[in-house]
């Protein structure tokens, strides 16, 4: 509580929350809008990012109204929407995907007093924009090693989004604890260009099946994947949501974000007139991001494994970037225990030792 | 690491006929409203429609063909809106069209409200019995789904249609020169909403074709553009039946090449070959909308323009 004070304080004398401290005196429900890439009903990262928003409206129970707009492509299509919703009093307005980064930063500089909120970007040019992200690599830290240890064929499949840090850290934390179990292990990913295409996701789900990949892990939004590991028998992991009920005997688990607490945390900060620009990221341990319930098929010895570096990770006492870690031309990045610097993960363009296939531009 | 032998070329082909027969379906149906000199920009609205009433029918009564009529049904009545916009209030047939395939994604998510995560009833493949483990040839002509067949059939009929039936020269009559056409006594306003209701049928059921066999589940927005591909490749075939199948399948090939290069572990330049389908679209509908493209595209005279029978 006393540092938010400070901060609201410091924040104060900057001269930067000018707008701000009016909002809780005002009668009318503080407005907050979301802004999303897909459609809310896909079962994935966009769905998740509604139901936090939900549980939000809940739990402010009529001090605030949410609105949404869903399949909002970045460029020139987010920068009208997030420009209508300030033009018609919004307060507040979550952007929630890396590519809307540009807009809301040209968005915020004409709506100062608008508070903005951009999930997982890292351009933050104005004073009302707040960065948050999770630390998925924990995640995928976890399922890696699952995969590491269920693989059979020795080859996962990987169907990847687009080539940008986000992702490139994501391969290359589950390939990391992959081989650190199973040193045979190869990833074979495929690169597919969409966050959200149900027939594209299938179709490379299938062409990795046919390559031999019996376990297989995705960074895309829909549950089209899975389903196709599921009619064909190959273990797969949830993303974003739990999908087991897509794949009810092949989901091994999922990584869940956990997007709600920080949106209520937020949003009751703008209520009190103390929000301020910040840069959140949250991992495990602070909640945002979620391991889905072990399906009952992994033997014991690799649930209880898992277990515990979730655990670890939780605590603290593990961080899935621990060196001896070499880039994939065999250059040192990381000497013997020395921890990846967040920068370096933010800015990751380059696969780890070991990894077959190119980083595509 | 390049290593041709983990691709199985009679695996791929096989592949890339599914991966093409959404997209084949719904440009069939559109190059015949295109022949009747209608304009319909809403395949999309109509695909993901399809995709999604034919899901509830088959979830509902366990049956994926009668999912597949319903798909088509639904395309169908969604597409007699547009006619009845554009044929008879006179509505302009691009705002329309676009309109729809608005009014559609929105209608389809409202639809398919408690169909998400749930399994539709599989769709066998056809057995051919001995025919289907020939070699080679086997796999890929003889194990198919029943759509993928459906789909050929369709293209086969309307290129018969369109060449050598009465009624198929009288719908090319009408897309050609409709002032003529009504001059001659055809029924210029019938014909275009019988063609414009055949190609929202065929829309839906390519929708099906994504949401029962392709993917098989119902997401929202799940066609994903598709539709947008389906009108770009009417004008790639340049309005001709066999090349719309080419186009599609040409598709569905770079599609599933680029796919499996990639889990073979190919170093290939994705970023582009995953472009192209969409680059091509963008300049195809550019080029649609050039009225002197359209000339020495061979497109059909009346293309979008609106009739009034007092002409």
């Amino acid at each position: 509580m006393k540092r938010r004070q400070l901060l609201a304080g410091t924040a104060l004398a900057l001269g930067l929350a000018s707008g701000f401290g009016t909002v809780a005196l005002a009668d009318d429900p503080l407005r907050v809008g979301f802004v999303y890439i897909g459609p809310v009903g896909d079962q994935g990262w966009t769905f998740i990012h509604d139901q936090a928003r939900q549980e939000a409206e809940a739990h402010f129970d009529g001090r605030i109204e949410t609105t949404y707009v869903e399949s909002v492509p970045y460029g020139a299509d987010a920068e009208r929407v997030m420009t209508q919703m300030a033009l018609s009093g919004t307060d507040m307005i979550f952007a929630t995907t890396f590519g809307y980064g540009p807009d809301v930063n040209a968005v915020a500089a004409r709506f100062p007093n608008v508070a903005f909120e951009h999930a997982t970007g890292y351009l933050q040019e104005e004073p009302n924009v707040s960065l948050y992200n999770a630390r998925f690599y924990e995640g995928r830290a976890v399922i890696g090693h699952i995969a590491g240890r269920m693989t059979e064929t020795n080859t996962i499949g990987y169907i990847a989004s687009f080539p940008i840090p986000e992702v490139v850290m994501g391969i290359n934390s589950a390939f990391l604890h992959a081989r650190a179990v199973n040193p045979d292990v190869n990833f074979r990913v495929v690169w597919v260009y969409s966050w959200f295409d149900p027939a594209q996701e299938a179709a490379a789900a299938e062409a990795l099946i046919e390559q031999g990949v019996d376990v297989l892990m995705q960074h895309t939004d829909s549950t089209a994947a899975i389903r196709i590991a599921q009619e064909r028998g190959v273990l797969a992991f949830g993303q974003a949501a739990d999908m087991s009920a897509a794949a009810p005997d092949v989901h091994l688990t999922a990584i869940i974000n956990q997007w709600a607490p920080y949106y209520i945390e937020r949003i009751q900060a703008r209520l009190d007139g103390t929000w301020e620009a910040r840069n959140t990221w949250y991992g495990i341990g602070d909640g945002m991001v979620g391991i889905a319930p072990l399906h009952e098929r992994l033997p014991d010895d690799v649930r209880a494994e898992a277990e515990g570096m979730i655990a670890a990770i939780s605590a603290g006492e593990y961080h899935p970037f621990t060196g001896p870690i070499n880039r994939q031309d065999g250059s040192p990045w990381l000497a013997e225990g020395e921890i990846a610097p967040d920068g370096d993960l933010l800015g990751m363009r380059f696969f780890v030792e070991g990894m077959t296939g190119d980083v595509p531009n | 690491m390049m290593d041709l032998s983990s691709i199985n070329p009679v695996v791929l082909v096989a592949a890339l006929m599914v991966a093409a027969t959404p997209i084949l379906l719904a440009a069939i149906g559109e190059l015949v409203v295109e022949k009747a000199g209608v304009l319909n920009l809403g395949v999309e609205g109509m695909m993901i429609t399809g995709a999604v009433t034919g899901f509830a029918f088959a979830v509902t009564s366990g049956n994926p063909y009668l999912g597949m009529v319903a798909a088509a049904t639904g395309g169908a009545l969604l597409a007699l809106i547009f006619a009845l916009l554009t044929q008879y209030l006179m509505a302009n047939q691009v705002a329309t069209g676009l309109a729809l395939t608005l009014f559609g994604l929105g209608f389809s998510a409202l639809l398919g409200q408690g169909y998400s995560g749930v399994s539709p009833p599989r769709t066998p493949r056809l057995d051919f019995g001995w025919l289907a483990e020939i070699p080679v040839l086997g796999p890929i002509v003889f194990r198919h789904d029943p759509l993928v067949y459906v789909s050929i059939i369709i293209v086969a009929a309307v290129w018969w249609f369109l060449r050598y039936s009465r009624a198929g020269r009288i719908l090319r009559a009408v897309g050609e020169n409709h002032d003529a056409a009504h001059a001659l006594g055809y029924r210029v306003r019938m014909v275009r909403v019988a063609a414009i209701a055949f190609g929202g049928a065929c829309a839906g059921l390519g929708g099906a074709y994504l949401s029962l066999i392709r993917v098989p589940q119902w997401t929202e927005g799940m066609t994903a553009g598709a539709g947008w591909i389906a009108l770009a490749l009417v004008v790639f075939a340049s309005w001709r039946p066999w090349r719309a199948l080419l186009g599609a399948y040409l598709f569905g090939g770079i599609v599933t090449l680029q796919l499996t290069l990639q889990a073979a572990g190919w170093r290939i330049p994705v970023e582009y070959l995953a472009m192209a389908p969409y680059l091509v679209t963008i300049v195809v509908l550019v080029v649609i909308s050039s009225g002197r493209a359209r000339r020495t595209l061979a497109a059909p005279g009346s293309l979008g323009r609106p009739f009034h029978a007092a002409g």
